[in-house]
């Protein structure tokens, strides 16, 4: 196949690397976390201010062509939209959404794991559309399930909103006016 | 009366009217204090099996509780919005997963379960399933035609009749690029009574056209005097001497996520589990309940589907319309039951944070494809799990905090069907005059044309996480069947160690349906509960006849 045409072996050899590392960081980072909050830290999937900034950096380069850029009232309701969606969610999974949250907000895993080196407020563009790529097509589950956990948020968040409707020519709910 | 006058008239909404009129509905999350209730029966969930059952032993005289996990919405709730409705109306707001996340489950959770949000398509079990069951389980009173009065009573009670209207251009692009190359289609029965065809089943019929138990069976069943729990999660079965003598259960918090401070005991003398296929087994499981075989939650399907979206050179406009009209079940019938998986094509509604949230990748692809929304065309291949040795399905078990988990792992049995059928799906729409399709996967690959699409998909890397897969049918994991070593319950849906405690929901399938299975569900628990009211109220029964 073509994409694989460029030096297969060692990408392979790196990837399991990152894979081994990958592993081993997602224990620390859900050790600390579980170690260092009190579980009423974030009652209802309220996002802590970490949090906050990493869906603010994230939304934008996923969102690229559909949210409008440097807007921050609708990224502000995009924030919003992933809170509530976690919100609505067991508190097993908002558990588990918060350790995905620990591991990108502390510097040693969010540069190890993600290979984002800077903060998430520094973040250029393109070193997160990087760190999505490689979560999107790791060889581990584990970071590809991670990848599916923002995209539902982020995506939910955004197309809930009816200020993303009239760019992709959806109309809303039609009226049930009577008459 | 003017149109006028008309336009100030609110669409009705009888459950609220049942509620001024003195129905005992409870919601447990604005309990003051913990509540201990009896009964009769006592009915775990409020979905196809549950409410079924409430109305027929309800109208039998006995005294009925109907205790449900979700929230209680009706019609004035159902603003045709999926920011509202699915944290509202789904299990863990329409984001349930397997255990690896590789499968995204749509999963009703409201006062009518499943029925209240799903897109009314309406099958009977199909024969091949029936006679496979049979045949490789044993299982005696479930043919054909020991089931087609029990389908032709629901099916009457339901307004369940084939869709005359024209089905949306989604549907018919499944039609015409099926007939184009042969492949036979059908159209799709649907469980509704004065339609607007609006399209917005999977989030509340805002209209009460749909028949679904929320209007139909809940509704007579608190007529009849039945009381309604509503956020309320069964938790155990108390059990001694073979019979279960009490049900636990957890009050929600308002927001209905987690447990709240208040706790409810219902005793009854008989005992119906019919969370669904995951949460009965899961109650099952954290009940202790007698299980020497260790198969409860074993055996659960979901007719994993797989996804093929196309762009049209006009408008489809996926999110208008009844969305379920047209399906073929070519690819089922034509390969034997136990062989290579089969599936059923059909199309599904495309509202965009469904759409959104399915289709693979992010940035500029993703918004290309999504600003094309009005000419998307959508087809789904349903893969008929259980019937083979290799489609052992999943397994439910408890988590840490007592709440289930499914495991479900995806096999190569799983994606040689898998595979097949996003060729199919391309075929048929490059067939109606698709200028693109794209199986939803990670890698984004889009085709052209079919012969590009032919090795493009045999090409494709499929597995876990990178390939779409969704489910909206859970089944199975409480099966019914003589031989104990192998089935939960008896024919009569009666748990085989527990004499008061039956099961009356899709657990109950060895299988998975091989078809969208609410009018299974209806009909074999109408069958089960009738004979149950049978023995609990002869008298009123037989008066009845």
């Amino acid at each position: 196949m073509p994409d694989s045409a460029a030096s297969p072996r060692i990408s392979r050899r790196t990837l399991l690397k990152a894979g081994i590392a990958g592993g081993a960081g997602l224990l620390l980072a859900r050790w600390l976390y579980t170690s260092t909050t009190t579980p009423q830290s974030t009652p209802y999937g309220a996002l802590d201010a970490d949090a906050r900034a990493i869906v603010a950096a994230i939304a934008p380069v996923m969102l690229a062509g559909a949210l409008p850029a440097n807007d921050p009232v609708l990224l502000q309701e995009t924030v919003a939209g992933v809170e509530q969606a976690i919100a609505g969610l067991p508190p097993a999974v908002r558990k588990e959404v918060d350790q995905l949250f620990a591991l990108l907000s502390f510097a040693p895993t969010r540069a190890l794991i993600a290979g984002v080196w800077s903060t998430w407020h520094e973040a250029s563009p393109a070193s997160i559309g990087a760190f999505l790529d490689r979560w999107r097509d790791s060889r581990l589950a584990l970071l590809r399930s991670a990848y599916g956990a923002l995209h539902q948020l982020v995506f939910a968040a955004w197309y809930g909103n009816s200020n993303a409707w009239p760019a992709i020519g959806y109309a809303g709910p039609p009226s049930l006016e009577v008459g | 009366m003017t149109a006028a006058v008309l336009r100030q008239t609110p669409l009705p909404d009888p459950f609220r009217a049942g509620i001024a009129s003195g129905w005992k509905v409870i919601d447990a999350s604005a309990l003051s204090a913990d509540l201990a209730l009896q009964a009769d029966v006592a009915i775990v969930g409020t979905g196809a099996g549950g409410a079924t059952a409430a109305e027929i032993l309800s109208e039998a005289g006995l005294s009925v509780v109907m205790i449900e996990e979700g929230p209680l919405a009706t019609s004035s709730d159902f603003h045709m919005l999926e920011r509202e409705a699915y944290p509202q109306l789904y299990q863990e707001s329409a984001a349930r997963k397997t255990r690896d996340k590789a499968i995204n489950i749509l999963q009703g959770r409201c006062v009518g379960g499943g029925t209240t949000v799903n897109w009314t398509s309406s099958f009977r079990t199909p024969p091949t399933t029936l006679t496979h069951w049979s045949r490789t389980f044993g299982i005696a009173g479930f043919s054909e035609a020991d089931l087609a009065p029990w389908f032709e009573r629901v099916e009457r009670r339901l307004n369940i009749t084939p869709w005359e209207v024209a089905p949306n251009e989604n549907n018919d692009v499944l039609r015409r690029g099926a007939e184009a190359l042969g492949i036979p289609v059908a159209t799709i029965r649907r469980n509704v009574k004065g339609c607007w065809n609006i399209g917005y089943c999977g989030v509340g019929c805002p209209t009460n056209a749909k028949q679904s138990m929320l209007v139909t069976a809940i509704p007579a069943a608190l007529s009849n005097g039945a009381t309604l729990l509503t956020r309320t999660r069964a938790w155990t079965f108390d059990h001694s001497g073979g019979n279960v003598t009490a049900l636990n259960c957890v009050a929600l918090d308002p927001r209905g996520t987690d447990p709240g401070p208040r706790r409810i005991v219902v005793r009854a003398g008989t005992f119906i589990a019919a969370g669904g296929a995951i949460g009965t087994p899961a109650l099952l499981l954290r009940s202790r309940a007698p299980d020497p075989a260790a198969i409860v939650g074993k055996r659960t399907f979901l007719h994993p589907t797989v996804v093929s979206a196309a762009l049209m050179p006009h408008r489809v406009d996926g999110y208008a319309g009844a969305p379920q009209t047209v399906y073929s079940d070519h690819f089922l019938d034509s390969l034997p039951v136990d062989g290579p998986i089969g599936y059923k094509l059909e199309a599904p509604p495309l509202h965009p944070v469904l759409v959104a949230t399915t289709l693979s990748g992010d940035g500029a692809s993703h918004a290309r494809w999504m600003r094309e929304l009005p000419r998307m065309q959508v087809l789904i291949a349903l893969m008929r799990d259980g019937f083979h040795a290799q489609s052992e399905g999943g397994t439910v078990s408890l988590q840490g905090d007592g709440t289930p988990s499914l495991d479900y792992p995806l096999n190569d049995y799983f994606w040689d069907g898998a595979r097949r059928a996003l060729a199919t799906m391309a075929e048929i729409q490059f067939a109606a005059g698709a200028t693109t399709v794209m199986p939803v996967h990670a890698a984004g690959a889009s085709y052209a044309d079919w012969s590009e699409a032919q090795s493009g998909v045999a090409g494709l890397p499929l597995k876990p996480l990178a390939t779409a897969v969704v489910s909206a049918h859970v089944m199975g994991g409480c099966p019914l069947g003589a031989d104990s070593r192998r089935a939960v319950t008896d024919h009569d849906g009666r748990h085989h160690h527990l004499d008061n405690l039956y099961v009356f929901d899709g657990s109950l399938f060895p299988t998975s349906v091989g078809a969208n299975p609410q009018l299974s569900i209806y009909g074999i628990v109408a069958k089960l509960a009738s004979a149950l009211a049978q023995r609990l109220a002869p008298t009123r029964t037989a008066l009845r006849d």
